[in-house]
């Protein structure tokens, strides 16, 4: 099938970038989306001109490298999936596909369609982990944790830090990925000693760097391709007014 | 207050005094309903006059109107202070825009809803407030209710202004229980039934007055 | 060269410990005199920059991507092994240890392996207390699966996601010791050389992906944790940016390469579907704990599977290894399925693939039980193939996953260059010649955590360091020597592009030293290769400048350094004259189609010296000898 792709060319973080047009020949419905992409940019490169940089890796939907904004849809059109994980089936012969990088302050953007998303890691440092150093631990199974809350801990810790929920917010908050962390350390016991530092720390680096509030449109957890739900968020607000009020 | 102030301080925080106060607004939306509702009393307006006069001189329900005026007051300026802030997040936007597949019109648009029902209530106040607090000679609510809804465009911009409030609330009175973090698979459902009643049946009952006098001016 | 391994005295249980105390320490007041750097940010990585900053020395880590937590460790699915014996089935730390030896062939270091089976339980204690969530039973305890050659529950998972749970562990405390200080991360900058001064690796040169800078690090000792070279194949389970630059740059600095045509060719992945392909996907490998893999017993059989009659079926693993059936090793699995392709019993549209069929196992439970345990690879398998797996059996078929080869290290996992230690994937040690499934994340994990942070400090201790800065010669020289090469690959201005050129070599490498190979395809393999460098010198494409961000610049110099290594590649599995694990070369096999090992000639590691491009590279030799598990035909009958 032929496609046309619009899409934000941007050489570095301080030029000014601009949309630019260029066709998609020959597309199987079977290729990946960013294979579809590596045809273009093998197009691009046979022509001298530099190809569309994009993040990705390992092309399977876990490593959370890529991302970019579909026809308006952080991933795309399809739910639950990464930008890697979807496929040139769901679009039509025909089609104009726009593409954008995350849009966020606090993800700027590098080239075309990378962006920096280290203040996902500055957020993490401010307390996303449990303290303890290597050796000297108890025995594996010496705290037995419910399975149903363990399950739950895994839902939470999913999360890839793609980014996505931030693109799809309006107000480009992170508060999905963060209350990912917070919430999966909150349900585990290990996570307790530290519960109260932690979500205050990692909601104030969230705040510093820029991102958004959250107002509940819900954006973030239909966008995002592991489908962590904004029960994470209401948890994390009870851990915040848990943190601030006693 | 230094409690206070690091909530205050931090995104979350002043979410949370939205939701608090947005809630304590409901509540009043409820008692002032309930008086209201008098006013369909057959009895040339006597009991809500009654009312009326017992909410402006009461000397518990004094105090309280300076609680619900900074709860309005808090509630406004932090919910523009948020937009504020939220817009300050993403300084070039999407070009192209597929909201409507990830969120509903009523999440986003608090801000557009929220600032109607704003000038609502300061239309509502200089009509029915300020005279009644201000005047020389305590006039009759009854009376002025009768008056101001036998203009049209008024009917219309009290009708406009109190559906938009329903759909403000439709998304914030749930959003309000999802910020307090209790809104779960256990909750959810019954904060959703509240919620119906809260943006749809108390909007209509607002609704049913301004209609009501409209049609029925004697 | 005397390659000397290192192996502690004593009995093999008390190796690691006797050679711990023996060890020198250095001072905890004098550990931040001393700087280290880490390259890659995976299971190894992480956990040894992580483990070292604790220590109290001074650590500057390093990785290609944005973020430490896409390290591709992130992408192993199914689990990681601990002889806990949480399951009452009889596992041990010797047990482990004989699966391990047996498992890769035996042809890795005894005593490599017994310290890996031994530290491996501390792993999964490390990891539950830094808040991984590990699958339990509903009394809360751990839980235990099993994995392909082994025959207890000794596999520990977190659904379809460990490498991502445990890599997040090991992220998260990484990103603890950045937040204190006592680690420099720095994103975006991939390892293109390393610098060697007076016989001491001091430091390397990067490249700020960022912008093209190239920048030098100083440091004591470099640890090298940038993972396997599966995808000089092209075509492989691999992240596409893993790489082997900086094993293959180190290696032409003088680190020996050992057994670099040891590859694991993965049974259960969803087949190749046509030329675009960019990498292929795996279905974790505990799917064979449940699915049963078979083909139709007619050659050319093309009915839709489910009309196939069970009698007319061949579920070949489970007739020819009834004790093992499904839960055979990877090698052998991915043999037996290029086999029966190869007998033209392949099936789908390519007639290279084997079903995995989970008609049973719904059955016997259900589909909601199915799903609980592996939906999320079937919802996988459905957005990549739009098949649906629980009404209709998976295609699979091996693909490319995992190097048991890589730099040669010795027990302390230092390579031939002093103060260069390589972990994980990127060493060659202690898988042999075929790796176990869960065996991997095992590996990283126990070389960052429990093995470095002991072992880099003996050499510390026991070594003088002449103070340098990055002016000296050695970093400027090497400095302008990467950015000459960077320019060279852009101003080229060919008609081909990297991938073009990529896919040929591993079309190449496929063919003649795949999952079978012989000594006239691998002459051949060795005649095409150097032609296809010139070409690469000669005719390639690479737009852009070398000054800025260019990620087709980026896999224009992996590619280069593919276009060496698939040359010493083939010239080990052509000098290997005997199979073993995921070496099978054609000649030497059983009357029943199994590898046969000539332990008489080759149980030895064959650790490469590099010469120069394009000349032979000269071979070390490293006998093995095993006193604890005995050598013998692997069988899993």
């Amino acid at each position: 099938m032929n496609i046309t792709l619009n899409v934000w060319r941007q050489p570095d973080q301080k030029s000014q970038g601009q949309f630019q047009s260029y066709p998609a020949t020959g597309i199987s419905p079977d290729m990946s989306f960013l294979e579809m992409l590596d045809a273009v940019n093998t197009m691009l490169v046979k022509k001298g001109e530099e190809p569309i940089a994009f993040d990705h890796d390992c092309r399977e939907g876990i490593c959370g490298s890529c991302g970019m904004v579909i026809n308006g849809r952080p991933h795309g059109p399809e739910r639950g999936v990464a930008t890697c994980q979807l496929y040139m089936r769901h679009f039509k012969e025909g089609d104009t596909i726009t593409l954008e990088p995350w849009r966020a302050n606090a993800f700027p953007v590098l080239k075309d369609l990378v962006v920096d998303r280290t203040s996902f890691d500055r957020i993490i440092q401010a307390g996303g982990y449990v303290s303890v150093d290597t050796g000297g631990v108890p025995d594996a199974n010496c705290i037995p944790i419910p399975k149903v809350k363990a399950e739950e801990a895994m839902d939470a810790a999913a999360c890839i830090g793609c980014g996505a929920c931030v693109a799809a917010c309006k107000n480009s908050s992170a508060m999905l990925f963060v209350s990912a962390k917070v919430s999966q350390l909150a349900l585990l016991p290990q996570g307790d000693a530290e519960r109260k530092q932690r979500v205050e720390r990692m909601i104030a680096q969230m705040d510093k760097e820029g991102f958004g509030g959250c107002t509940n449109t819900l954006a973030c957890e239909a966008e995002c391709p592991k489908k962590i739900p904004v029960t994470h968020i209401a948890r994390l607000n009870r851990e915040f007014l848990r943190a601030k009020l006693t | 207050m230094d409690t206070f102030l690091s909530l205050y301080n931090s995104s979350v925080g002043k979410k949370f005094v939205v939701a608090l106060t947005g809630l304590f607004i409901c509540s009043f939306l409820v008692v002032h309903l309930t008086i209201n509702l008098f006013l369909f009393k057959n009895d040339g307006g006597q009991t809500y006059d009654l009312y009326a006069h017992f909410m402006s001189t009461n000397i518990f329900i004094r105090p309280i109107e300076y609680i619900l005026a900074l709860g309005f007051l808090l509630h406004i300026f932090t919910s523009a202070y948020l937009w504020w802030l939220n817009k300050q997040a993403r300084s070039v936007p999407y070009k192209a825009k597929a909201s409507s597949e990830n969120s509903t019109l009523a999440s986003r648009t608090m801000f557009v809803t929220g600032s109607i029902v704003f000038i609502f209530l300061v239309v509502h106040i200089r009509t029915f407030f300020v005279p009644t607090r201000f005047a020389d000679v305590e006039p009759s609510s009854y009376e002025m209710v009768k008056f101001a809804f036998r203009d049209p465009l008024y009917v219309l911009f009290y009708v406009i202004a109190i559906s938009l409030l329903g759909y403000h609330l439709r998304h914030g009175f749930q959003s309000a229980f999802q910020t307090f973090g209790i809104k779960d698979k256990k909750y959810a459902p019954y904060i959703h039934f509240i919620g119906g009643i809260f943006w749809l049946l108390i909007p209509l009952l607002y609704i049913a007055m301004p209609v009501y006098f409209y049609f029925n001016p004697y | 060269m005397e390659l000397n391994s290192k192996i502690p005295e004593g009995p093999i249980e008390k190796k690691w410990d006797n050679h711990r105390f023996a060890m020198k320490l250095v001072n905890p007041a004098n550990k931040r005199k001393y700087h280290i750097i880490v390259v890659g940010t995976g299971l190894a990585g992480a956990s040894a920059a992580a483990s070292l900053a604790e220590l109290g020395y001074q650590v500057t880590s390093l990785c290609y991507h944005e973020s430490p937590r896409r390290a591709h460790s992130i992408a192993a699915q199914g689990g990681i092994n601990a002889p806990k014996n949480y399951k009452n089935d009889g596992d041990s730390v010797w047990r482990l240890f004989y699966d391990t030896v047996k498992g890769g062939d035996f042809r890795a270091r005894e005593a490599n392996v017994y310290r890996l089976a031994q530290v491996s339980g501390s792993i999964i204690d490390q990891c539950v207390a830094q808040g991984v969530p590990f699958a339990r039973e509903y009394g809360g305890l751990l839980d235990n699966r099993s994995f392909g050659g082994a025959q207890v529950s000794r596999t520990f998972y977190a659904r379809g996601q460990t490498g991502q749970q445990l890599l997040l562990g090991a992220y998260s405390a990484l990103e603890r010791q950045i937040s204190k200080g006592t680690v420099k991360f720095y994103d975006r900058r991939e390892m293109l050389d390393l610098v060697v001064i007076d016989g001491q690796t001091r430091g390397i040169i990067a490249r700020n992906l960022r912008d093209g800078s190239i920048e030098a690090y100083i440091a004591d000792a470099v640890i090298l944790a940038t993972g396997g070279y599966g995808n000089v194949f092209y075509l492989s389970t691999n992240a596409k940016a893993s790489n082997a630059t900086a094993i293959w740059r180190a290696h032409k600095r003088g680190a020996l390469f050992g057994n670099p045509c040891y590859t694991q060719i993965h049974p259960t992945c969803i087949p190749v579907a046509s030329d675009y392909q960019s990498k292929l996907t795996l279905m974790s490998e505990s799917l064979r704990n449940d699915g049963r893999i078979w083909v139709p017993k007619k050659v050319g059989d093309k009915r839709n599977p489910r009309e196939i009659p069970e009698e007319e079926r061949d579920y070949y693993l489970e007739r020819r290894y009834p004790s093992f059936g499904n839960l055979v090793p990877r090698d052998v699995a991915s043999r037996n399925a290029k086999a029966v392709c190869d007998e033209g019993r392949g099936v789908g549209e390519t007639g290279l693939a084997v079903y995995l069929d989970f008609a049973d196992a719904i059955k016997r439970n259900s589909k909601a039980w199915v799903e609980e345990k592996y939906g999320n690879l079937f919802d996988m398998y459905h957005e990549i193939t739009n098949e649906n797996a629980y009404e209709t059996p998976m295609r699979i078929f091996p693909a490319v996953h995992y190097t048991m080869g890589g730099l040669w290290v010795d027990y302390n996992l230092m390579t031939t260059i002093p103060g260069l230690y390589v972990l994980g994937e990127a060493n060659f040690s202690d898988h042999g010649a075929n790796r176990l499934g869960a065996s991997a994340l095992m590996q990283g994990l126990a070389d960052g955590y429990f093995v470095i942070p002991y072992t880099i400090g003996d050499y510390l201790a026991s070594s003088k360091f002449q103070q340098i800065t990055s002016d000296h010669p050695s970093f400027s020289d090497a400095k302008r020597d990467v950015e000459q090469a960077n320019e060279k690959l852009v101003s080229i201005r060919g008609n081909k592009t990297v991938d073009e050129f990529h896919k040929e070599l591993g079309k190449i490498l496929w063919d003649y030293c795949g999952m079978g190979r012989n000594a006239d395809g691998l002459k051949k393999a060795l005649e095409m290769i150097p032609k296809l460098r010139d070409e690469f010198w000669k005719n390639l494409r690479v737009p852009g400048s070398s000054k800025s961000m260019n990620p087709e610049l980026e896999k224009a110099g992996r590619v280069a350094d593919y276009m060496e290594l698939a040359e010493l590649i083939c010239a080990d599995a052509l000098h290997r004259e005997e199979s073993c694990g995921g070496h099978f070369r054609e000649e030497y096999q059983t009357e029943e189609g199994e590898a046969k090992r000539n332990d008489e000639k080759f149980s030895y590691v064959a650790a490469w010296q590099f010469n120069g491009v394009g000349q032979p590279e000269t071979l070390h030799k490293e006998s093995l000898t095993f006193e604890y598990v005995k050598q013998a035909q692997r069988s899993y009958k």
